[in-house]
Formats: C-alpha cells, sequence, structure tokens
C-alpha cells in the first residue's frame, strides 16, 4: 500500500524541494511551513507593521491582539491555565538560557542538577555553565539499552540535594519517548523543579501541561510548522515567580529612574526588547492549521510512515539502529561505512538527512560514534519520499561496502 | 602557474565525470593514493578540529618548495585532500599565496564540497594550511 500525506499540498515547501529534485527527510532540524503560516506572515507585513505593547495607535492595537492571539492558541494548544504562562523568547535555547540565569539565585554551592545522557546541547549546555558559575554538580542520568532514562538508576541519583531536573521528552537523535512521568514525580518527591523539553516531543503529539505536572515545558516554534526565531516557555504559575529577570530593555518594566527599576511579572518581564512580532503572529496561523487536522489521522500516518522507515532499515545488511525509536526518526549507522561518506553520497542523490553529532555530541561520544545519519519525518513526508530515501540509501552503500 | 602534471592528470579525470557515481568512485580511487599519516602523526596537536570526521594535517618544507601530508577516517574526504596536495605540493610560498583553491575545486565540480553548510571538512582543511602558512611566516619574521 503506497501511503500518501493528505497535508503535503498544504506545505508549498517540500513541493518546491521536490520539483528541485531534493527529498526533504530532515524535520527534526527545523519543519517545512504550511500556506497558512505564510500567507500570515505576508499579511501581517503587508497589511501594515506595529510594534506591540507600547502603542495607542490603531495598528499597535492590531498587532498586540494578533501578538496576544498567539498566547492564547498556544496556552489552548498546551490546556495550560493561563496564556499567561507562556513566555516567547527568540528560542528554545533561549528559554533554557533563561531558565538556568532565572533560577540562579536558588541554587547554593554543593547542589545538583540532574540531566539525562541525551540531552540536546541547548538542554546541557545552560546547566553545565551554570554548575560552572555556581559550584553545582551536574548529575547525568544514563540511558538503558532501548535508549530510554534508566529508571532503577534514576531512583539513585535523584536525591535531596538535586534542587533541578531537566529531561528530554522525545529524544531528538534516538526518537523515543522518556518516561515521564517516573522522572518528574522522582525529582518532585525532592522538591526539585522539573523542566522538560519539549522540542521534538512537542511535534509528535498533543500534550496537556497541567496533566503533565512539570514546572518548565519549552519547544521552538520552527519545529512545529512555524517560523523561526520564536521559542515557547510554559512555566505553571508559581513556577513563573520564582524567575529573577535577566534580560533588560524595552518595556519589560513598570518604572525606571537612572538608577533603580521595577519589572513586569512574567511574561511581559521576561520578553525584553521588541519580539519577532510577525514570527509570532505567523505561529498563531500554524497552531490553528495544526488544530484543524484530524489529530488521530496525523498521528496514524506519522506512525505507518515510521514503521516503513523502521522495517526499510532493518532489511538492509549491516545498518544499526541507535536505541528503539518510537516515532518520528531513525538515526543509524552502517558497518565499517563513515556516517560523513554516507552523508556525502546521499547528499549528492538530494537526499536531505542530516548527519553527524546532531547536537548531542556526549551521547553519541557514550555511544563509541562519532556521527550518525538520522532520517525524521514530518506529517508531509509520503511512502514516495522513503522509497528515495533507501534506494539512494541502496546506491551508495553499494559504492561503499 | 601551470598546473602540476598530477594536477592535470586530476583535472582530466574529472571533468570527464558525467554522474554522480563516477566522480564518487574517482575521489574514492585517489583517496586510496594518499599516503599513510603514522600513529604519531596522527595526534591531536595534528588534528583539524570543525570536522566531524578526523583530519590530520601536516605542512613541511622542502628547501623552496612546500608539502602537504594529510589523513582522514572518511573515503571521501581522503579523495578531496588528495586533490588538495596534488595542487599544492612542490609550490613556493609566493605561489602558495597566488593560488586560489576554492576556484580549484570548482574546476574539477568538487565546489559544493566547500559550501559553509558542509561540515565534512575541506572548508575547515583550506583553513587550518592557512593558519599553519601564517605561522611559518610569522615564525620566520621572528627569527
Amino acid at each position: 500500500m503506497s501511503l500518501t500525506s493528505p497535508w503535503r499540498a498544504d506545505f508549498p515547501g517540500v513541493l518546491a524541494l521536490e520539483a528541485e529534485g531534493q527529498t526533504y527527510l530532515d524535520s527534526a532540524a527545523t519543519a517545512q511551513k504550511p500556506q497558512a503560516m505564510l500567507d500570515a506572515l505576508l499579511g501581517y507585513y503587508a497589511g501594515g507593521v506595529a510594534n506591540v505593547h507600547r502603542a495607542q495607535h490603531l495598528p499597535g492595537e492590531r498587532a498586540t491582539r494578533a501578538f496576544e492571539a498567539t498566547r492564547e492558541k498556544a496556552a489552548r494548544w498546551f490546556n495550560a491555565a493561563d496564556a499567561q504562562h507562556l513566555i516567547f523568547t527568540r528560542s528554545a535555547t533561549e528559554a533554557f538560557n533563561l531558565l538556568a540565569y532565572g533560577l540562579e539565585l536558588h541554587f547554593q554551592p554543593g547542589d545538583e542538577i540532574v540531566i539525562s545522557a541525551l540531552e540536546h546541547h541547548a538542554n546541557l549546555l545552560p546547566w553545565q555553565q551554570l554548575a560552572l558559575r555556581r559550584q553545582l554538580k551536574l548529575v547525568v542520568l544514563p540511558l538503558d539499552n532501548h535508549g530510554l532514562i534508566d529508571l532503577e538508576q534514576a531512583a539513585q541519583l535523584i536525591g535531596p540535594r538535586s534542587r533541578l531536573l531537566a529531561v528530554s521528552q522525545l529524544s531528538n537523535v534516538l526518537g523515543c519517548w522518556q518516561p515521564l512521568d517516573q522522572l518528574l514525580a522522582l525529582a518532585q518527591a525532592q522538591g526539585a523543579v522539573t523542566v522538560v523539553d519539549g522540542s521534538q516531543g512537542v511535534v509528535h503529539a498533543r500534550h496537556d501541561l497541567q496533566a503533565l505536572g512539570c514546572d518548565f515545558y519549552i519547544c521552538s516554534s520552527h519545529k512545529l510548522y512555524g517560523p523561526d526565531g520564536v521559542g515557547l516557555l510554559y512555566g505553571r504559575a508559581g513556577a513563573l515567580q520564582q524567575l529573577r529577570h535577566w534580560q533588560f530593555g524595552g518595556e519589560m518594566l513598570h518604572h525606571t529612574d537612572y538608577h533603580t527599576a521595577t519589572f513586569r511579572d512574567a511574561p511581559l518581564g521576561f520578553e525584553a526588547g521588541t519580539p519577532a512580532i510577525a514570527s509570532v503572529i505567523a505561529l498563531g496561523a500554524s497552531l490553528d492549521y495544526l488544530a484543524s487536522l484530524d489529530s488521530s489521522a496525523v498521528s496514524r500516518h506519522e506512525a505507518a510512515l515510521h514503521a516503513q522507515l523502521l522495517s526499510g532499515l532493518r532489511l538492509r545488511q549491516g545498518i544499526r539502529l541507535l536505541g528503539s525509536p518510537d516515532v518520528a526518526l531513525a538515526s543509524f549507522v552502517v558497518d565499517d561505512v563513515h556516517p560523513a561518506d554516507l552523508a556525502h553520497l546521499l547528499t549528492e542523490q538530494g537526499i536531505a538527512v542530516r548527519a553527524g553529532h546532531h547536537c548531542a555530541m556526549p551521547l553519541l561520544q557514550s555511544l563509541g560514534l562519532s556521527g550518525a545519519i538520522r532520517v525524521s519525518l514530518g506529517l508531509y513526508n509520503d511512502a514516495n519520499d522513503l522509497q528515495r530515501f533507501f534506494s539512494a540509501l541502496d546506491q551508495a552503500l553499494e559504492l561503499l561496502q | 602557474m601551470s598546473l602540476p602534471a598530477n594536477a592535470q592528470t586530476a583535472l582530466h579525470a574529472f571533468r570527464a565525470c558525467s554522474g554522480w557515481e563516477q566522480r564518487a568512485r574517482l575521489l574514492m580511487q585517489w583517496g586510496e593514493q594518499l599516503a599513510p599519516l603514522s600513529e604519531n602523526e596522527r595526534c591531536e596537536s595534528n588534528r583539524v578540529t570543525g570536522c566531524e570526521s578526523q583530519v590530520w594535517l601536516l605542512l613541511e618544507r622542502n628547501g623552496e618548495e612546500w608539502q602537504l601530508r594529510a589523513s582522514s577516517d572518511a573515503r571521501l574526504l581522503r579523495g578531496l585532500l588528495a586533490l588538495l596536495l596534488v595542487r599544492v605540493n612542490g609550490l613556493t610560498r609566493s605561489e602558495l599565496a597566488q593560488l586560489d583553491l576554492p576556484d580549484w575545486f570548482d574546476q574539477l565540480g568538487l565546489a559544493r564540497n566547500l559550501s559553509p553548510s558542509r561540515s565534512n571538512g575541506l572548508q575547515a582543511v583550506l583553513k587550518r594550511m592557512q593558519q599553519l602558512l601564517d605561522a611559518t611566516d610569522q615564525g620566520a619574521i621572528n627569527h
């Protein structure tokens, strides 16, 4: 049975790339955009721009309403108790940095920050550097053979000195859902702040953040079929109040004289400087588009495509999958073939996959690998994309093996 | 500046390639001709950083002529290194200064390997070579 995507035609980028002979299988790095998002972006710019939260004039009011409407849409998307629990940042990476600086004063030398072995650099470096600044201990939770955070070891390692747990919901390399409920419970039992990296997870399922119960949840717009330049930081009501202001300027304040100032609460107090107005508005259009889809049909399509990807990889000699991916992506290496060589030959054939360490250098090192190839799927991919990938893979391996 | 004989051979061979497959095979053949480096030479101080593959580069001087030696754990990159070496080796410092290496790879039909989004290493190799040359120039001034 040939798997087609009923949503492919909504994404002009994927069609343009196809016309150019490029097969796009790198959506975990960044996703193509729906027409509705492009229309919103152009509509905002062409309709007359204005800055937000500053002006009383009509264009300013219109821009502010559209900007804040995205916050409402994001709140609905995540079932946040209040739209004010969502902060717009410039990227997911910036949101992690916001937390690492905003929470810094709560840490005492010797306290522990707990992450896992599979974290993306964005959820590693801000904590690593915070640990160095404040003489904290960075505890790294190990993985089991399937690429899941090992719960038995986590129960030993998360202890009374653990002040914060920051873990990924869905690994960008291993593609497996992490046992978040258990991990969050372990951290909460110690009174630790909990942070979830939802950058990949947000794309492949709807999550109710109140039910999940984490203190903070972070994701980026550009992987969720939205524009670049926007990250989302969700914070539970009580959690947001623990944050110290970190970037200063613009309209994030109540009052200032030359020497002192008082600042707004979240979210605006954490959105210093003119935000990415057009991108935030256009993200609203992407969320509307996604909300209009039959989410179970999307999940079924993604699952069927993922199953085809895995079975095709397993069929081929010498291919070793990293972990046991559940959804969205598969990373692999081939015995006696350098991933850089394979990447080179896939590129020659117009296959856009990611090669290298996937911003998770320590994870690849711990697996004894210098790199891997990652194929990742979006809702617009179809069986033809996979077929083109596999035939290019076979050609490349014939040359290399 | 006339092309060294080996470089002329490479240019002929690569220009005759009709597709990516032939070009890849040829690149791997050239890579196999690359003289291996000893284990000592494949050390951290000779390693080119900024590549996802491992690459080692050594610059040596033989009278007025400069010699590069290089290797990598990736086969296609070894081919690119071989094509760099045939163009560069035996040149004097002033000849090297005039050399347009991106143009050389362009003539070979391999310009894409120098695009900034590539992390395969050729870009980093050229940068490292320039740094090594600059360092020896600096050494010469200081002496």
